[in-house]
Parts: structure tokens; C-alpha cells; sequence
């Protein structure tokens, strides 16, 4: 059963796939986000550029402004916990969330140890910026994982170097002979069940998505073709100068991210995109969070 | 011997891949279909993945796609819907969503509205109620079925000949040239439902 429910939670991630997540606040911006085509919103308090300038904890978000926008919107609805709060998760689980991003962009609960996902009906993002990191979350439980990027910043720097980071190390552990692969495992700290089947698949077992930073839709088309199966926009649309039709141009963009001349198209006039802040200038180092 | 059948997969969102790994393994030919010029030519066959059909339907309405597929479809070519595609392909849909709107606000221009079902989205409930079963499936014996998120049928108009059903709700149908089906067969490994598109 618990298998099956592991399996049910991949298959749900693969149907996201070619899609953007929307960070939403309200349900008038999760209707906003579903009218302009998102595959799935995440609900929380505040986007990450706010908890950025906001400083202080971040928790999850009140279980009332979620049901809200559960009742606004017929995607699936996203939300975040606290690195290690499994009662923050046990409730978001009692409120039948379609999915939990253990984030993170929240202060995080515990300095050792992730939610022990395996103990949820519920399915699971984490946030990786290597390979290591992403096969440890998947091993805990979690059946979609997403590049950490740095949150709230508009520089989508990061979510590029943890995209080609973790394509390097898959493409590096394709070429690995069956009698190296032991001594990957013990590099990576990861099951060795795990690293074979990233060996025989050449992929992630599960779907990976493109997080942080991303704010255009050259962006969001920079992601897809470096190998993303789809992207996640937090800040980028809600704090823009015309948060509907930027949206409508990621989803857009993310569809056809080949097409130069539709992206071209889609860029024009959407109004000022987040003022962001160079990833390098900032103080809270997010992505570090939970290894 | 037949000429290779070349299966258009609609690819702006969702679970494409899947379909084209299982049309691949049949040896049949494919082309993803993003934009409206990839529906100029050379396909014979439709496969609407699941995936989120309100993204999926607002995207081919935004790129031109809907109208010229609803044209091939009318025109005769055989297409497969699963799950979001289902949804896609519904003349009508029962959901009303919580805050008292009804889909059909949307539903009329981004929805291709060829195969006359009424289908409820999101039937069984959010994540935590999606499962796996296997049931009967007229001409082809048992079959495993995924359902994610999953709609089911809740009326068939006429001529319409219901080819499965689980716990008493209608899961998979055929009307002329359309087949759908609730659930994911792209997700089992089990080919007969594309076989049977491929057959068509």
C-alpha cells in the first residue's frame, strides 16, 4: 500500500510536467494563476521576496488562507513546511493538500533531519542542489524534487548551477561501470538501490523542476531547455508590474521553449518585471538550508 | 504491408512523454504537437495526454491549437483523451467549483467539446484519492488502471458505447473515431488501449 501510494505520488508529479507553479498569496491571484494557465499554485502567507525583506521565522501558512484558495481553484494546491516539521506536514495532510514542499525558504525546524516522508499518504517536493542531495530527499520519501535556485531574488543564477549540476553528476554516474557504482553510493550518501536506478534510467527516478529565481519568460525557456520538466515561479509574477500577462507568457514560454520567435513575442510590454536583488549581494543564504 | 501510422501527441502540458514512449515500443511513428503549424500535416492519429486540462485547454485556445484539432477530429481522425484529454474532448462538464462558478464559465471556448459525455473533474477528490485498480475493459479483458486526480463519466449521449467502469462510474468510453478514458493507461505497462487507437 505504501508502494502504491509512493508510485500514485511520482505519477502525479508527471502529470505537472510542462507546467509552471504559481506562488499565490489570495485566492483572486490563485484564480489569476489558474485563468492564465498554471498547472498547480502554491499557497503561502507571504512570497519569498517578502519573508526575504520580512526577516525573522517563517512558518506555514495559516490552514484557513489555504482552504481558501482550495476553495477558489480546481488545480492541484501546493504548500510549504518547515525543513523537519512533520506536524507542520500532518497538518497540511489533514487538510488534504494535493502536495508539500519541505522548503527551504522557511526557517527551518530541525538542523539534522528532514520529514520522514514515508510516513505520509500525502506526496512531497524538496528542494536539491546536487545530485546527492536530491536522491537523499527522494530516499526519505519525496517524489518530486526542484532546484533550490535562491528564493526571492529574481537571479536565477543558482537554479542554473544546480540544474547543470545535477545533469553533470546523472550524465557521470550513466558512465560509471556496475562495479563503480558502490563507491558512488558511499560518495553521493545515498542508497546504492538509488544510484543504480539513476545509472539504468540516466534520469531522476522522479520528475525534477526548476525553482528560484526564475521572473521572465526567457528564464522559465532557459530552465526547460537546460533539462527542467517544468518550473516553479514564486516572486517573479506576483511582485511584477502586470503579474496576468507575465504569467500568461511563462506558460506560454514553458510550452514551446524551443520557439525563439514566440518567446520574442511573449516578452514584449509585460510591464516591469521584479527589481530583484543580485544573488551574491544577500545575506540569507537560503539554498544552504538542509543538506 | 500498412504504412506506419504517425501519432500527433499534444505536448504543451502534462504527461506527453509517457504517451510517446508507449507509441514508440508499438513501433508506430509520433510528432509532439506545441503550436498550431504542427498540425499542418503528416499525422494520422490524436493523443490528448492527462495532465491539467484547464492549462492544457487554455493553451490551445492562446495558440490557435483548439479549433484546427476540433476540425480533425470532426474530419474523422481517431483520437485518444486520457484523463485531462477526457476532459478536453467533453461536451459538458458537471463541476462546480468552491467558490460557486461553474466550469462551464471556462469551458466554452477552451474545451474542444467533440464526444457528447458530461465529465466531472477532480471526481474522486485531491491527491489522497487517487488510486490504482484493475476492471474490465470491453474487448480487451482486465486492465490495469491509474487514475490521478482522476474525472469519471457521469452521463453518456447516444451513441456512445461505455467500454469500462469502476465501482459503477462510467471510466472509459468510445463514440465513432474518439476514445477516452479516465485513467492513465500511459502510466501501466500494458499497450492495448494505444493498440486499439492504432487499430482504429
Amino acid at each position: 500500500m505504501a508502494q502504491n501510494r509512493n508510485e500514485l505520488n511520482r505519477q502525479l508529479a508527471q502529470m505537472l510536467k510542462g507546467g509552471v507553479i504559481m506562488d499565490v498569496t489570495t485566492p483572486d491571484q490563485a484564480r489569476i494563476a489558474e485563468a492564465a494557465g498554471a498547472c498547480a499554485v502554491m499557497a503561502l502567507e507571504r512570497i519569498p521576496a517578502d519573508i526575504r525583506a520580512a526577516g525573522g521565522v517563517s512558518r506555514m501558512s495559516d490552514p484557513k488562507m489555504i482552504k481558501g484558495i482550495q476553495q477558489a481553484v480546481s488545480i492541484p494546491i501546493m504548500a510549504k513546511v518547515r525543513i523537519g516539521h512533520f506536524v507542520e506536514a500532518q497538518i497540511l495532510q489533514a487538510i488534504q493538500i494535493d502536495y508539500i514542499d519541505e522548503s527551504e525558504v522557511l526557517t527551518p525546524a530541525d538542523d539534522t533531519y528532514h520529514i520522514d516522508k514515508t510516513a505520509f499518504g500525502v506526496p512531497f517536493v524538496c528542494g536539491a542542489r546536487d545530485l546527492g542531495e536530491a536522491l537523499r530527499r527522494i530516499a526519505e520519501g519525496a517524489t518530486m524534487i526542484r532546484t533550490k535556485g535562491e528564493p526571492g531574488t529574481g537571479d536565477v543564477v543558482q537554479a542554473v548551477r544546480h540544474m547543470r549540476l545535477i545533469n553533470r553528476e546523472i550524465a557521470h554516474v550513466a558512465s560509471l561501470r556496475d562495479d563503480e557504482l558502490f563507491d558512488e553510493a558511499k560518495r553521493l550518501q545515498v542508497p546504492l538501490q538509488l544510484v543504480r536506478e539513476v545509472h539504468d534510467s540516466k534520469r531522476l527516478p522522479v520528475v525534477n523542476f526548476a525553482a528560484g529565481g526564475i521572473a521572465t519568460p526567457a528564464d522559465a525557456a532557459l530552465m526547460m531547455q537546460l533539462g527542467a520538466e517544468g518550473v516553479f515561479v514564486g516572486s517573479g509574477i506576483f511582485k511584477s508590474g502586470n503579474p496576468k500577462k507575465r504569467a500568461e507568457a511563462i506558460v506560454k514560454a514553458v510550452a514551446n521553449y524551443r520557439d525563439a520567435e514566440l518567446i520574442a513575442k511573449l516578452s514584449e510590454d509585460l510591464g516591469e518585471a521584479m527589481v530583484g536583488i543580485n544573488a551574491d549581494e544577500i545575506e540569507l543564504i537560503m539554498e544552504e538550508r538542509g543538506k | 504491408m500498412m504504412a506506419r501510422s504517425k501519432v500527433g501527441i499534444l505536448a504543451v502540458q502534462g504527461a506527453f512523454a509517457e504517451h510517446e514512449a508507449v507509441v514508440r515500443r508499438l513501433g508506430a511513428d509520433f510528432k509532439e504537437l506545441r503550436q498550431a503549424s504542427d498540425l499542418d500535416d503528416g499525422i494520422d492519429r490524436l493523443i490528448l495526454p492527462g495532465g491539467e486540462s484547464t492549462s492544457q485547454g487554455r493553451i490551445l485556445r492562446d495558440l490557435g491549437m483548439l479549433d484546427r484539432i476540433r476540425q480533425l477530429i470532426e474530419s474523422g481522425m481517431p483520437v485518444l483523451g486520457t484523463c485531462a484529454g477526457l476532459i478536453l474532448l467533453a461536451q459538458s462538464i458537471d463541476q462546480i467549483n468552491g467558490d460557486g462558478s461553474t466550469v462551464d464559465e471556462q469551458h466554452n471556448s477552451t474545451w474542444l467539446k467533440t464526444l457528447p459525455v458530461t465529465v466531472r473533474r477532480n471526481a474522486y477528490g485531491r491527491q489522497l484519492g487517487s488510486f490504482h485498480t484493475e476492471a474490465e475493459f470491453a474487448g480487451l479483458g482486465t486492465i490495469p488502471m491509474t487514475f490521478i486526480r482522476a474525472p469519471f463519466i457521469t452521463q453518456v449521449g447516444d451513441g456512445v458505447e461505455t467500454l469500462a467502469e469502476v465501482d459503477g462510474e462510467v471510466v472509459a468510453v468510445r463514440y465513432k473515431n474518439q476514445l477516452g478514458t479516465s485513467f492513465h493507461p500511459e502510466l501501466d505497462d500494458d499497450a492495448r488501449i494505444h493498440q486499439m487507437l492504432l487499430s482504429m
